[in-house]
């Protein structure tokens, strides 16, 4: 059994920018399994806080621990961001990144990368360049660029704000595959539906805190304060 | 205008009669600059590369000397390569001037501040939008000064061919250093700056017809190889 980099513990983690606290003092505990959704309004943290937990952003004061050094613990997560960032390398190219920075060889990076694109529905796509395609098409590259490592825990900031129903049906779809793989997911989004779907338990930010924290029926169902109330109504929360 | 239409006809001449004197100022202009720009984009491009991803300490100091070096006059260049090279200078007993090989030495040091500072700043570019996947992917400061080498290289040819384009015409270091001595330093442009002090413009502009064509020529031929080498369009 390989050791596992869960729990995650934050101990008064803080992030400070442009003078002001964006993040805690937060002290929480991320256990080793679930599908945990961070929700809350606009500018509320939830990317400062998934970086802050990635290791792109360093605390101001706390900190941030796994259970392996940090470098160890990062070899065993993979970060999606909003907006992909796709490399100016065809699909196949792409995908297989990540194993040949870990130095696989390259055939079997390449037959990896393959399959899966084939996942993705890129499969005859390889040679393609991945700058020219579609949002939903680098978002899906994006997530099958992060599982090829096979990570313990997959970070995903609102990977789906800017696609489409099919799209997002799509990732949704790879997600729930990979938690089935015991793949330990950390998403942001704040489409209610989307956390409905797929959430084990919620962790609600309001203003750089953890201001609610359930299992996802229990959040949906009775949300204890105002502000997740009215955030689930619909009402507009600041 | 008359001139002009002469040079034309020289040109065309020189070239058309397969003149051995102007092939063989052809080639050794297109070999003392070819592998002045090669050396250079070998020096040039990683230190672009290091300039982009690296923090360290005189990191602004070194780009502001960049960016400075890039306007050395070209004359003084060649005196300070003269100087070194010379027989009473620190590197005299390698007897290197008026050697092509000095040439090579004084248009690496014109053209790498030049090739450098513009790969400087399109690697900074592709790192802005690298930065956060690269960390994250826990990539080695080598890794990423390779993946961005590699994934900027059609703006790093261009920045190879200013240096060319700067190199194959420059005239006053290599003329220092060269000596312009026929059948072993003379160069395209030292041939036509001869040329021009005799009096023969229409042999100098004959060649520099031939100067421009070159220049041309090189850079169509480097721009269709790396369209060819992806059909797709970055
Ligand atoms: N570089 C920065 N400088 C100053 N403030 C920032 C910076 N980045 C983010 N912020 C602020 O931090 C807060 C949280 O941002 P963010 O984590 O992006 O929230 P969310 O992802 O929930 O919308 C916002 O108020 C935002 O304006
Ligand atoms: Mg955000």
């Amino acid at each position: 059994m390989v050791a596992s980099i869960l729990p995650l513990t934050l101990t008064d983690a803080t992030v400070r920018k442009g003078g002001k606290t964006i993040i805690g003092p937060m002290s929480e505990t991320i256990g080793p399994s679930g599908f945990t959704i961070f929700m809350g309004p606009n500018g509320s943290g939830k990317t400062t806080l998934l970086r802050l937990m990635h290791g792109l952003e360093h605390p101001r004061g706390g900190s941030v621990t796994w259970q392996l050094p940090a470098a160890q613990a990062r070899m065993k997560q993979a970060f999606v961001f909003q907006t992909p960032v796709m490399m100016r390398r065809t699909v196949v190219e792409n995908i297989a990144y990540p194993l040949r920075v870990r130095g696989e060889a390259k055939n079997w990076a390449y037959a990896e990368a393959a399959r899966w694109a084939d996942i993705i529905g890129l499969g005859n796509a390889l040679e393609q360049n991945a700058e020219v395609l579609s949002g939903g098409e680098k978002q899906k590259l994006a997530v099958a660029r992060a599982l090829i490592v096979q990570p313990e825990v997959l970070f995903l900031d609102e990977p789906t704000a800017n696609l489409d129903g099919k799209a997002t049906r799509e990732i949704e779809g790879i997600l729930l595959a990979a938690q089935a793989d015991g793949v330990r997911i950390l998403m942001a989004t704040h489409h209610l539906g989307q956390a409905r779907r797929l959430a084990s338990d919620i962790i609600f930010l309001y203003q750089g805190q953890v201001h609610e924290r359930a299992a996802a029926e229990e959040f949906f169902n009775t949300p204890r304060t105002p502000e997740s109330k009215s955030f689930l109504s619909g009402d507009i929360v600041e | 205008m008359r001139d002009l239409w002469q040079g034309m006809i020289e040109a065309f001449w020189l070239i058309a009669s397969f003149n051995a004197d102007l092939y063989e100022i052809v080639l050794r202009s297109l070999q003392v600059t070819v592998t002045a720009v090669i050396i250079a984009s070998a020096i040039a491009l990683p230190l672009g590369a290091a300039l982009a991803v690296n923090r360290f300490r005189y990191r602004r100091a070194t780009i502001s000397l960049l960016n400075a070096l890039m306007g050395l006059p070209p004359v003084v260049v060649g005196l300070f390569v003269y100087i070194l090279l010379s027989r009473s200078g620190p590197f005299g007993v390698l007897g290197l001037l008026f050697t092509p090989t000095a040439m090579i030495i004084a248009q690496i040091i014109i053209i790498t501040p030049l090739i450098a500072s513009i790969a400087h700043q399109a690697i900074r570019d592709l790192w802005a939008s690298y930065h956060d996947l690269l960390i994250s992917m826990n990539t080695t400061k080598w890794q990423r000064m390779r993946t961005l080498i590699w994934d900027a290289r059609r703006s790093l040819i261009t920045a190879s061919l200013a240096g060319f384009g700067r190199a194959i015409g420059e005239v006053g270091a290599i003329m220092i250093v060269g000596g312009n001595i026929d059948h072993l330093t003379r160069v395209l442009t030292t041939a036509i700056a001869l040329e021009t002090g005799k009096g023969d413009f229409s042999l100098a502009l004959g060649l520099g017809f031939i100067l421009i064509a070159l220049a041309i020529a090189v850079n169509m031929a480097i721009h269709a190889i790396s369209r060819t080498e992806r059909a797709s369009t970055w």
